[in-house]
Formats: structure tokens, sequence, C-alpha cells
């Protein structure tokens, strides 16, 4: 039987090397091809979005850049993989990209059931929704009967089911393809309201003819932790990918920035020290230099620059930190310690 | 060859590869194994791909429970229900889309093909306009075009357009009375069955009766008068079983009644458009392929214009139209799963669309998917070749 197998697949080599690329070692894989391949949204902005030029920017972007930065040594190094909401796992388990960064919720079936793992999270979300002011509406409690705009292949469709049924409400849900369809429909009075999570609510509504017509209702219905994710079964690829973001995390939490990095270096705090690879030689274990965190942080930022950036104060978004905020803030970002 | 093997019983079987017949079998016997074989390493390939990465496999995923919403659902649905039974509502839907798209795309095609050969200059003109125009842009953009079109058009639920007699039409559909039935609306239906019977055998009797003695009655205001008169006249003597159930005004929309989404009128108004500009283009050539001898063999006789057209021209155009209007209506059926692009929950949206994404089973329910749609059309065109059939040339 297996000689058999084996027969027809030297007979068949062209599916036979799609099938072999998949399973290899993932950063043998980039280290060799001199790039990794990141999949990312078709366009939201704060989280992967494309400029006029094709230059990618966002959270999600970031977290690749990062990987760049730490297994190649220069954050550039990155082939983004735009990819809709229905693509993107098939993307990640057929071996077309390394990792999937793409505003993606972590969630019990997908680690299950889908042959990927989480390797943390960059962005604690939460599903709401965003109304026409006209309609005089001040809290979910009051949408019985009304008609809901929702973006096709995410987790909302399942979570705005589960609220109204939990209150004993009706709805009508019209399931568009894509962000923008969903955004069209929504304008032109197709739906009361649009139902999203609340960080692309934000994004959606300046994209708005009248922005200022439309509010997001104060309801947060569900927890929505997005995060990378990477193919089950390639540990040590799962594990950098994991403390690129944690390198992130800790770094703001040391007071280590893309601006005073270089003077870090010299710090006499080992937690630093042991962080940018001055001490320890941690990195080589990881697999990768030693001073991987120090090139990520200098070359991307720490988690506060990132999100700063690309969401928060200096951005159009203007999302405050919240839930995102340092542990040692009252927010969740929390990471294991570098040593 | 032939005469030796013919002559020399005894040369054929020791030089079997010169036969003909054995190498013809030979290779068909290999190339069905090797699309079998291929077929079965890829199945295999996935397979052991899918189990390497822990992926779930396997259609259990079916029964369990779907979770979400469907704005138009054709028959009983919650959320509560199966995956399995979300399969059947996008089935449902895609059918009704398809269904009816056919129906009204064969209307239209007919009278802008026959427009076109019409000898008016205007209506031949606008047809030809027609068809150049529709048949020659996108399907995905005509589609988004009426979908905004209509949503454009159409005025919020708080400024309603009222239709008279419980109809209203606003931006979240069409909302029309409900009939329900009550006891004894089966006698209703039983009469209009019995009115059927009734006219089928007039109009037979009376065909035959043309071809025994050749006089001719109308039949078509008697068929009207049975159709109509037997079911209303039970209806009356059975107590008139029916009552309306009327949408009202409440919240954010009407409710109760039915309503029919705009995402269906405007995939339907799409769909209808787009595919009778080329059925028409189908007509006007089977017209065009029967003879001119054939009119005027006609007019010789002495039949009128519609007996020309009726008894000569259409019946030996059917046969030229039939093949190629088969096509428009495969094609009609598998454009409907455009549907996605504006919401409408046909079965490339409900079900490869958020199940999909829910189960993560993409190659089972892509796997499904594909063989709905093969099913569908292996269906149409059966019934279409059964009725090419029937309408072919007979020799005699």
């Amino acid at each position: 039987m297996t000689r058999n197998k084996s027969l027809v697949s030297a007979a068949i080599v062209s599916l036979a090397i799609g099938s072999t690329a998949a399973q290899a070692d993932t950063l043998e894989n980039v280290t060799k091809k001199g790039y990794v391949q990141c999949g990312v949204s078709t366009g939201l902005p704060g989280f992967s979005n494309p400029d006029e030029k094709g230059n990618w920017t966002g959270i999600d972007v970031d977290v690749c850049r990062g990987v760049a930065a730490a297994v190649l040594g220069d954050a550039s190094k990155v082939k983004y993989i735009p990819l809709n909401a229905k693509e993107r796992f098939t993307a990640l388990q057929s071996g077309e990209i390394d990792l999937l960064s793409r505003n993606t919720t972590w969630t019990l079936s997908r680690d299950a059931s889908l042959g990927m793992n989480f390797s943390g999270v960059t962005y604690y979300d939460g599903q709401g929704f965003l109304i026409n002011k006209g309609l005089g509406v001040k809290s979910a409690t009051e949408l019985d009967g009304a008609s809901i705009c929702i973006q096709a292949g995410t987790t909302t469709e399942l979570n705005v089911s589960d609220y109204f049924r939990l209150k004993g409400m009706k709805f009508e849900p019209i399931v568009f393809d894509t962000s923008d369809q969903t955004v069209k429909g929504f304008e032109a009075g197709r739906c009361d309201v649009l139902t999203s999570d609340q960080s692309q609510l934000y994004a959606l509504r300046i994209k708005l003819a009248e922005p200022e017509k439309a509010m997001v209702l104060p309801e947060v219905i569900s927890k929505e932790p997005l995060g990378p994710s990477v193919r089950q079964g390639d540990d040590k690829w799962f594990s950098i990918v994991k403390w690129t973001l944690f390198a992130m995390i800790n770094a703001e939490e040391l007071g280590v920035s893309s601006a005073n990095v270089d003077k870090m270096k010299t710090s006499d705090n080992p937690s630093i020290k042991r962080l940018l690879g001055t001490e320890g030689g941690l990195g080589a274990n990881l697999g990768v230099s030693d001073d991987w965190a120090y090139k990520i942080v200098k070359q991307v930022g720490n988690y506060g620059e990132v999100f700063d950036r690309n969401v928060g104060e200096n951005s159009p978004l203007k999302i405050s930190r919240g839930l995102n905020a340092l542990w040692s803030d009252g927010g969740l970002m929390y990471a294991p310690p570098a040593r | 060859m032939q005469k030796d093997s013919n002559e020399n019983p005894e040369l054929k079987k020791t030089n079997l590869w010169n036969d003909a017949n054995f190498r013809a079998m030979l290779f068909q016997v290999v190339a069905i194994l090797a699309v079998f074989g291929f077929i079965g390493y890829i199945v295999n390939n996935a397979l052991t791909n899918m189990e390497q990465r822990g992926i779930v496999t396997g259609f259990g995923f079916l029964t369990d429970q779907a979770g979400f919403g469907i704005v138009q659902t054709l028959i009983e649905y919650t959320e509560t229900d199966s995956y399995g039974r979300t399969f059947i509502v996008g089935l449902l839907n895609t059918v009704l889309v398809s269904f009816l798209g056919i129906i009204l795309a064969t209307l239209l095609g007919f009278l802008i093909g026959v427009g076109r050969l019409s000898s008016n200059w205007l209506i031949s003109k606008l047809s030809s306009l027609y068809i150049e125009i529709f048949r020659n842009i996108p399907l995905l953009l005509q589609i988004f075009f009426w979908y905004f079109a209509v949503l454009r058009a159409l005025p919020p639920p708080k400024q309603s357009f009222d239709l008279g007699a419980g109809a209203f039409l606003n931006i979240r559909g069409f909302f029309l009375p409900k009939p329900i039935f009550e006891d004894g609306f089966s006698w209703v239906i039983g009469a209009i069955i019995l009115a059927i019977a009734a006219v089928i055998y007039l109009v037979k009797s009376n065909k035959r009766r043309q071809l025994d003695t050749g006089i001719y009655k109308p039949v078509l205001l008697p068929s009207l008068a049975i159709l109509f008169i037997i079911p209303a006249l039970v209806f009356f003597v059975v107590g008139q079983p029916l009552s309306w159930d009327y949408p009202a005004l409440r919240g954010f929309n009407f409710q109760g009644g039915l309503s029919i989404i705009p995402e269906l009128m405007a995939l339907l108004v799409a769909l209808t458009i787009y595919t009778a500009a080329f059925i028409a283009e189908v007509v006007r050539s089977g017209i065009e392929a029967v003879s001119d001898g054939q009119s005027e063999a006609a007019d010789a006789l002495g039949l009128s214009n519609g007996q020309r057209l009726r008894l000569i021209v259409i019946p030996q155009a059917l046969r030229v139209i039939i093949p190629p209007l088969t096509n428009q209506y495969l094609n009609l059926t598998k454009n409907s799963s455009l549907a996605t692009a504006i919401g409408y929950p046909d079965l490339v949206s409900v079900f490869s669309g958020t199940t999909l994404n829910q189960t993560g089973q993409a190659i089972e329910i892509i796997f499904m998917t594909m063989g709905v749609y093969l099913t569908l059309s292996l269906l149409t065109s059966s019934l279409m070749n059964w009725y090419n059939r029937r309408v072919a040339l007979v020799e005699r």
C-alpha cells in the first residue's frame, strides 16, 4: 500500500510539491525565501490597510513586520496577501501564508478544528452596533424588529443572533459579502443597524458620507480577542510569532521605544538587557538572532507606539486604550517575562 | 490487414496488438484507470494532509445547531435549527430565484426576440438596442445597479408607498396581505383541478372534432369561463374559507403579511433582463431559421397570420430554439449565485458563506454546493431534452 502510494506520488510530482511545502519547517522556509508571507485583510483602516502606493499599515501589519524583523532582521521583508473572511483559514491551512494577521477572533472552535493556533491577542475587541441617530434609539435593547447589515464570514452573525435570542427580540439579518457593500447597504437605508467589532465600527463610521449622523451604541455584546495565528504542528514558528507580540508588550512595559532603544541597550536593568539580547542569549534558543527584540522595537516600535500610530491618539480613529492598556495601567495587555 | 485476419484466423490471435478493437478497448481502460487513480490520489492527499494538520473532516457538522438568522426562508427556520437545514433553506432560495427568473426571462426574451423581427421600425430598433445594451454589460454590475437603484428609489418604512388593498412598498421590501387558508379550502383546490381537467378535455375534443370534420370552434372564452366560474362557485358554497393577514407598521418595519425583500426583487430583475437579452437572440435566430417557403406555403393555403405563426413557424422554430435556450436556463441558474454580492440568502451566501465560515469545513461544503448546482443543471437539461425530443422533427 505505502509502496503503491509512493509510486503514484512520484508520478504526480507537481501535486506532491504542493502538499509537502506546507509541512516543512516554516522558519527554514521563510529564511530561504527571504520574506514572510502574511495574510492580511482586504482593507480595514487601523488594522491592515494599503495606501494609494500599496504600502500596508495597521496593527496587524505591524505584527507581520515584527516577525520579519525578528526572523530576517528587516521589517520590510513581508509579502502581504489580502484575504477575505472566507479565504483566510484555507490560505493558512494550505501553506499559502506563513502567518495570518487579519483581525481574526480567537475562538474555541477555530483553535480546535481548523488546524490553527492563535499566538496571542493584539487587540481586545467586542461587537457593537452602529445606528442612524435619526431613529432615536439609545440602547441595543430597543432594537426589536430592526434590520441589521452584517458582513459575511465573521463571528458577528452568530453573536447578534445569540444576543437577540437571549433578549427575546427579533431582527432581520442582511448579510453582505464585503465590508464596502455592508456600509453601502447601511447608508442606503436598507438596514437600521450595522453590526461589527467596535473598532471596525469607528473605522467604518469615518468612511460614511455623513459620519455625524451615525453613532455607536454603548452595548458591547461579545468578546472579540483579535490576534495572529499560525498552522498547528510547527511549534518553533508558533513560539516566534507568539514572542514577537510579547516582545512589543514587554518593551512598552519596560519603557523601551523605537526612539530610545539604542540608548536602552546600555541600560543597567537586567530585564531590558535580556529583552534586547545584550545578556542571556535567549534569541538563539528561539531560533532567531540574540538581538531579535531590539530589531523589532527599533524597526516597528513597542506595543504602545504601534497602537497609537494605527488606531489610537495619532490616528484618525482616535480609539482610547481601554482594555488594550497595559495590565499595570488597568488594561489586559500582559506578557510573560523575557528571561 | 483486415483481409489477412479474415482469411487466417490464427494470425488474429498472435497479433492482438494489431486488432483495432482491442487497442481501442485497451486505451479506454487505461484512460479510465488513470482518471480514477488521479482523483483517488487527490482525495487521499487532501484527507491525509487535513488529518496531519488536525482539521476535522466529515459531514457530522450538518446536525450541529446553526445559531444564525436568515432573512428569507421558504420553510420554517429558526436559529436553533441545524446546519443541514441552512443547506435546505439556501437551496430553496436558489431554486426560487432561478425558477422565477427562468419564467420571466423566457416571457420577456420571446417578446423582445419577436419584436426584433417586427416590421415596425421603432419596435425592431428598440428591441435591438435592448439586446445590445443588456447582454454586453457584466451581470454583476447590473445586479449592483438594480439593487442600489431599487434601494435609492424606495422610501424608508415610515413613508412607505401605500399601494392600496393592504399592500405597501418601502426600502425593506414589498409587503402584501398573506392569504390564510381555512378549513374547507381544499374543496376550492379540488374545484380548480377539476376545472383544469375540464378545459383540457374541451380543448382535446375540439381538436379531434376539427381533425374529423374540419369545423373549428373557438375555445378560449368557454375555457376561461370554466376556469373562473367553477372554483368561484365552490368558494362561495363552502362559505369563503379564506382570510387575509395584513401587514402593519410596528416599530422599525411592517410586521405580518407576506414580504418580498428588495434583494430578491433586484436579483430577479437583473437576472431576467440579462438572460432575456440572450434568449431574444436565440428566439430570433430560431424564427429566422424557418425558411420563407414555409410561410409562403401557409399563405397559399389561406391560413391567417396567427395560424401561420402558431401552426407552421413556431413549431419549426422551437426545434432550433430549445437546445440553446437550455443553455440560457443553465446560465441563469448558475448566475444566481452572484446573489451573495447583494445579500440575497441563496445557497452560496448562506451555506458556503456563513455556514462554511462557522464550521470551517470548506471541502465538504464546497463539494455539496457544487453537487447542488450540478444536480440543478442536470435536472433542467434533462427536462429540456425531454421537451426537445417532443418538438423535434419526426421523420415520417
